[in-house]
């Protein structure tokens, strides 16, 4: 590599850093004004009816308008957001934990091996939202049938990733004379392999989440998630069908432009901290 | 005087055979050269006789001991340095994982400490031969076992190299088995010539 290559390089990497700080600036303000707006916001006052301003087009005094109950669309969107992040991070939660028992677990032997595979096939094969609604029934439904079905079905390219890693690291070459050069199991775990697949942990829970808070808001908006008094995005998207024939666009518009947007949000993060952990497969 | 033996060493991946009850013996004053045809088996029995291969039939010893955990007395330097190197380290990582030489053995070698901030993919094959060569000759080393180590590397490299590895092997007393298809190299660097068909079946 010239000099040249090598600043251009560099630049290049701090552009990457700088961004990807900038990203993750923005989302967590986002994160923490819609947690704090929670918190602060009347529910009661926001969701009870006020018929002098139904069905009102986006204006300055509701940005997002109002609902056919004079409701504040923009107040209802920070609290669907709300639950669409609470889900998704206690479903990104329990996820990240069974993919990284399934992961370390796969290590043990070949048989062990074969059956997390099978496992992780299995689970991976069957369509993801019939899944998520079998086991939401299965747990009751409700709150924590969403959160339990979303957690117990998203970890299947996590597993599969960490497996693939730890199999790879495992029959290095450079783990083999780790071994020569007299290093305990433990330590070969703690130096190389560990600092590998925390890398791959973080990437991987950073693109779970989004995942997970399509799924609940798609699974809500069929029905088959959050009870309808919630006033979940995926709720807020299925009410306003009806009323989008009627030209009020904006009941679905804003809502559901918000919640693309911190998918997208979060999609981008997941890419660039992938990139700036893993210097290696971004060169090649 | 210790004494490295390989006794009745018989491998072969899967039902392909490829070394045949092989017997070898060395000590640590020498450096012995080792010829074989490519294909013929050598890497082999570099990988058997270090540890990197367990499942074969026979024994290796030094000393009359097996090697059953614990720093390796044999050790191997590799054909490509960076396959026995992880890639997220640093290099002086990657040489402390086995020890860190005093100036007088880094400066022999021509190491220098800027390398030391690097990763592997910042360096040279050549460097990082000597690096890994560097990580073999740990205190606690008695025998290296050096698999075509110079084959990618230029000649002016290569000498240089070699005469290092040398230098500090006879100092410390380490037996080095130079495995090569190279006869010239062999003839050059080794006080004897071994082929690899004459010690196996
Ligand atoms: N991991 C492996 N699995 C199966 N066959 C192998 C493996 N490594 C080497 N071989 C085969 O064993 C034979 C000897 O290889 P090797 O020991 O690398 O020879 P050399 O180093 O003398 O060139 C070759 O025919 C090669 O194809
Ligand atoms: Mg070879």
């Amino acid at each position: 590599m010239t000099k040249t290559e090598e600043k251009h390089k560099k630049f290049l990497n701090l552009n990457l850093r700088t961004k990807t700080l900038l990203i993750i600036g923005i989302a967590f303000l986002i994160l923490f004004s819609v947690f704090v707006s929670n918190y602060l916001i009347d529910h009661t006052a926001v969701l009870t009816s006020n018929f002098y301003n139904i069905n009102q087009p986006p204006s300055f005094e509701h940005w997002f308008g109002t609902d056919w109950m004079g409701r504040d669309m923009f107040m209802r969107t920070l609290l669907g957001l709300g639950i669409s992040i609470g889900v998704g991070a206690f479903a990104s939660i329990i996820s990240t934990i069974i993919a990284i028992l399934l992961g370390v677990f796969s290590s043990v032997n070949t048989i062990v091996d074969e059956a997390v595979t099978a496992v992780i096939d299995l689970f991976g094969s069957i369509p993801h939202i019939l899944l998520i609604i079998l086991v939401s029934l299965a747990f009751g439904g409700g709150y924590y049938g969403v959160v339990m079905a979303v957690g117990l079905t998203h970890w299947t390219p996590l597993a599969r990733v960490l497996r693939a890693e730890i199999k790879k690291i495992n029959t290095s070459e450079y783990i083999k004379l780790s071994t020569e050069f007299g290093k305990s199991k433990m330590w070969i775990a703690k130096k190389h392999i560990f600092p590998l697949i925390i890398s791959q942990i973080i990437v991987g829970v950073i693109l779970m989440f989004p995942h997970a808070i399509m799924h609940e808001a798609s699974i809500s908006f069929l029905g088959f998630g959050l009870p309808a008094h919630e006033p979940a995005i995926g709720i807020i998207l299925s009410e306003s069908m009806k009323y989008l024939s009627m030209g009020y666009w904006w009941l679905a518009f804003y809502p559901g432009l918000a919640l693309l947007f911190l998918v997208l949000l979060f999609d981008l993060i997941g890419e660039n901290v992938h990139k700036l952990l893993d210097p290696q497969s971004a060169q090649e | 005087m210790d004494v490295m033996k390989a006794e009745k060493v018989s491998f072969g991946y899967g039902s392909h055979k490829i070394l045949q009850n092989l017997n070898f013996e060395m000590n640590n004053n020498q450096v012995i050269g080792l010829f074989g045809d490519s294909g013929s088996g050598k890497s082999t029995l570099c990988k058997i006789l270090t540890g990197f291969i367990t499942d074969y039939e026979g024994e290796v010893t030094v000393n009359g001991q097996k090697h059953n955990g614990g720093y390796n007395p044999i050790q191997l330097i590799y054909q490509h340095p960076e396959k026995v190197m992880n890639p997220r380290w640093k290099m002086k990582d990657v040489l402390e994982e086995s020890w860190m030489p005093d100036e007088k053995i880094l400066n022999e070698f021509g190491i220098k400490k800027e390398w030391f901030k690097r990763y592997p993919s910042e360096l040279s094959g050549g460097e990082l031969q000597r690096f890994s060569i560097l990580r073999a000759l740990n205190p606690k080393t008695k025998f290296i076992i050096a698999d075509e180590i110079s084959t990618m590397l230029d000649a002016v490299t290569q000498v240089q190299i070699w005469e290092s590895l040398l230098t500090v092997a006879r100092e410390n007393n380490v037996g080095v088995l130079l495995v090569s298809h190279d006869k010239r190299l062999i003839n050059r660097i080794s006080d004897e010539m071994v082929y690899l068909s004459d010690i196996t079946d």
